[in-house]
């Protein structure tokens, strides 16, 4: 089994080889997709020319394409993003610093998510078809209805302006400091991702309640908390790390708007502010980070499911 | 001896959107220490409901017990708690289910299913567990229960499995088990293995044993007495030699002839006919439909009551006699 384990890991780490490799070539391009000579258009109108020649140097934008590339490749190879233009800092150092808190906040969102949409799950579903069960639905449909954004602001006037519960900004000092200022933002998040859980959860629970192992146990003799956690909760969640495997692109992408309005010092900030300057090599930097970030949670996923279920064969 | 198990007048109903049905119609019976009684009826006669409401497993929300009494080792059942009920399943009362394929959890290993099931019930440390879980794969002949106790489910066939159900219910070495249908889902070759497997378990454990069946060679291998069901009412109940031999009941025969013989070249009769509609609790014989001895008779509530027609031979035809004559 741990053989079977490993040997899956690595075929799908060299599938990730010919992945990896075309986005490093999407994300290439980004500077030379844009109309215009990009090192003008990354300095802006205020730029002399002697700028202009001196970042065109500097960034090798004279050289042919396909040895542009190759430069790139040879630099990603090596584990060098190349240099922001405008921070003057290491592409590598910015998202490394920044990686952790984006981590923290897309892992806090997902924990917390579970944390409200399990017992929602199950209360809906052993009360099927009841007012709770419907209002919880019609709850859903609002959660998913509303932009996030507009989610966020809301939960700030209220718990950070009016009632000054939590902070409106930052990211705090140490892992309680992060729970506490991270708290709105994961809940944000969690208010458009619970949804989406919480429906195929609820159907899931509803028919492990009525398959016959559960049935056995009862007859086992089992009590009944020990039935819904061990048996029903435990056969029913698989399918949800799968969703939130799944929906792990779309958590990314919405941390960065969350990010922005909570000003949290993450890789969407930091995306929104290198869009906004144009620096072009922060950008193609994190195209790429958040590219292996997804493939890599989904086979996190494959993984967490393989072991949760003991009948998927991970070949 | 005194009956472990004692069933009187039993009522449930089921009730649906649609409508009610009373899948169990006044049924009586009783299961005595040691001995193997055979709940035998066509499909729908009730058999299932009627094991499932003495551990109280009726399908929720539709089922209910409406009438009548379950006594267990002299104890009335329906008055017991659900806390009561919960610590009298797999420790008094066991359980094996007709599907070995879907009835064990397929996330857990089974030496796991057997330390959850022995740790409720009793205090026993894990390490012990495992031990006596290994013990009792031993005991159901599973081969090197030392490795296979930690085995997930899928990783076993369907006699294997059912072995594990079986050894599941007599963990904890239960007074009275109740098998439903409990080889109709396996093999022809497996299904006897199972069957002896039970026997020799309930030599050693001392244990009574209510098993479901509409298979008549279950019946004539394992069982002590029958109690035929039709429609939720019991027709006969005698002890299985008397069954096969005499029945005195126009179904019970029914059901003997459609049994196929292998010797014979007989075409396999049936019963021609289904079952009544069981949304209204029927007041008469409810084969009447289907019976060629019927007459105007036995559309009567009072001549087709159980009543002792041999010594420990119950039967509720009316035409017991003519039946007798003719088996
Ligand atoms: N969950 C349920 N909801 C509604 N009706 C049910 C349910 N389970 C059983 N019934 C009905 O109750 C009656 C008795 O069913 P039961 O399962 O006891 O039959 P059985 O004798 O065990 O038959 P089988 O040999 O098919 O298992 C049938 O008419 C059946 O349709
Ligand atoms: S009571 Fe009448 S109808 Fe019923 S089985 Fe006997 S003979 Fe047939
Ligand atoms: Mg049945």
């Amino acid at each position: 089994m741990e053989i079977l384990r490993v040997h899956f890991i690595l075929q799908r780490l060299i599938q990730l080889i010919p992945v990896v490799f075309g986005i490093s070539i999407v994300s290439f391009l980004i500077i030379h997709l844009i109309p215009g000579d990009p090192a003008s258009i990354m300095l802006g109108s205020r730029a002399t020319p002697e700028n202009v020649q001196q970042l065109t140097a500097q960034m090798g934008l004279d050289k042919p394409l396909y040895d542009q590339y190759l430069i790139f490749l040879q630099n990603l190879v090596q584990g060098d993003l190349g240099k922001s233009i405008l921070l003057k800092q290491s592409v590598n150092t910015l998202i490394s610093e920044r990686l952790g808190t984006t981590f923290f906040l897309v892992m806090y969102a997902s924990v917390l998510s579970l944390l409200v949409s399990i017992p929602i799950a199950l209360w809906s579903a052993m009360k099927k078809d009841s007012l709770l069960d419907n209002g919880f639905r019609t709850l859903s449909i609002f959660g998913l209805a509303m932009p996030s954004f507009w989610i966020g602001i809301l939960l700030m006037l209220l718990f950070s302006i009016k009632i000054k519960l939590f902070p409106v900004s930052g990211y705090g000092k140490n892992f309680i400091g992060h729970l506490y200022y991270l708290f709105l933002p994961a809940l944000t998040i969690t208010c458009s991702l619970a949804p989406v859980l919480v429906r195929p959860l609820r159907s899931k629970i509803i028919n492990v309640f009525s398959s016959e192992y559960i049935e056995a146990a009862r007859a086992r003799g089992l009590k009944e908390h020990q039935i819904i956690l061990n048996h029903v909760l435990r056969n029913a969640i698989s399918g949800t790390v799968t969703i939130l495997g799944v929906n792990i692109g779309w958590l990314l992408g919405g941390s960065i708007v969350i990010e922005t309005i909570f000003s949290v010092p993450g890789l969407g900030q930091l995306l929104i502010n290198s869009i906004l300057s144009r620096d072009y090599p922060i950008i193609q930097g994190l195209v790429l980070v958040f590219a292996i970030l997804v493939i890599v949670v989904n086979l996190l996923t494959d993984l967490c499911y393989a072991w949760l279920d003991p009948r998927v064969d991970l070949e | 001896m005194q009956p472990i198990l004692e069933v009187d007048s039993l009522k449930v109903v089921l009730q649906t959107k649609q409508r009610t049905i009373h899948a169990v119609n006044n049924v009586t019976f009783h299961v005595r220490t040691g001995e193997t009684v055979g709940l035998v009826g066509e499909s729908g006669s009730g058999k299932s409901i009627t094991c499932r409401s003495i551990l109280q497993l009726l399908p929720t929300p539709q089922g209910k017990v409406v009438g009548g009494g379950i006594r267990f080792a002299g104890k009335d059942l329906l008055s017991y708690s659900k806390k009561q009920m919960q610590e009298l399943r797999g420790r008094e009362i066991g359980m094996v289910l007709q599907d070995p394929m879907s009835s064990l959890d397929p996330v857990y290993r089974v030496g796991e299913q057997l330390v959850e099931t022995l740790r409720t019930h009793t205090k026993i440390s894990k390490k012990d567990a495992w031990q006596k879980a290994v013990e009792l794969l031993r005991l159901v002949g599973i081969p090197s229960p030392e490795k296979r106790v930690h085995d997930y489910p899928h990783q076993m066939s369907g006699g294997m499995r059912q072995r594990v159900m079986i050894a599941l219910a007599i963990c904890c070495d239960p007074k009275l088990l109740l098998a439903d249908e409990p080889t109709t889902a396996l093999d022809v070759t497996v299904q006897d293995q199972v069957l002896s497997l039970m026997k020799e378990i309930q030599q050693r454990l001392g244990m009574a044993i209510l098993i479901v069946t509409h298979n008549l060679g279950v019946v004539a291998e394992m069982c002590d007495r029958v109690v035929v069901l039709y429609a939720g009412k019991v027709m006969e109940t005698a002890a299985t030699s008397d069954l096969f031999q005499t029945p005195r009941h126009a179904y019970t025969l029914g059901l003997i002839h459609s049994v196929p013989r292998i010797e014979s070249e007989e075409k396999l009769e049936g019963i021609p006919g289904t079952l009544p509609d069981m949304s209204h609790a029927i007041k008469c014989c409810p084969f009447r439909e289907r019976c060629s001895f019927a007459t105007s008779e036995c559309s009567f509530d009072e001549h087709t009551q159980l009543k002792e027609v041999a010594p420990g031979h119950w039967s509720a035809c009316f035409h017991h006699e003519r039946v007798c004559t003719q088996a």
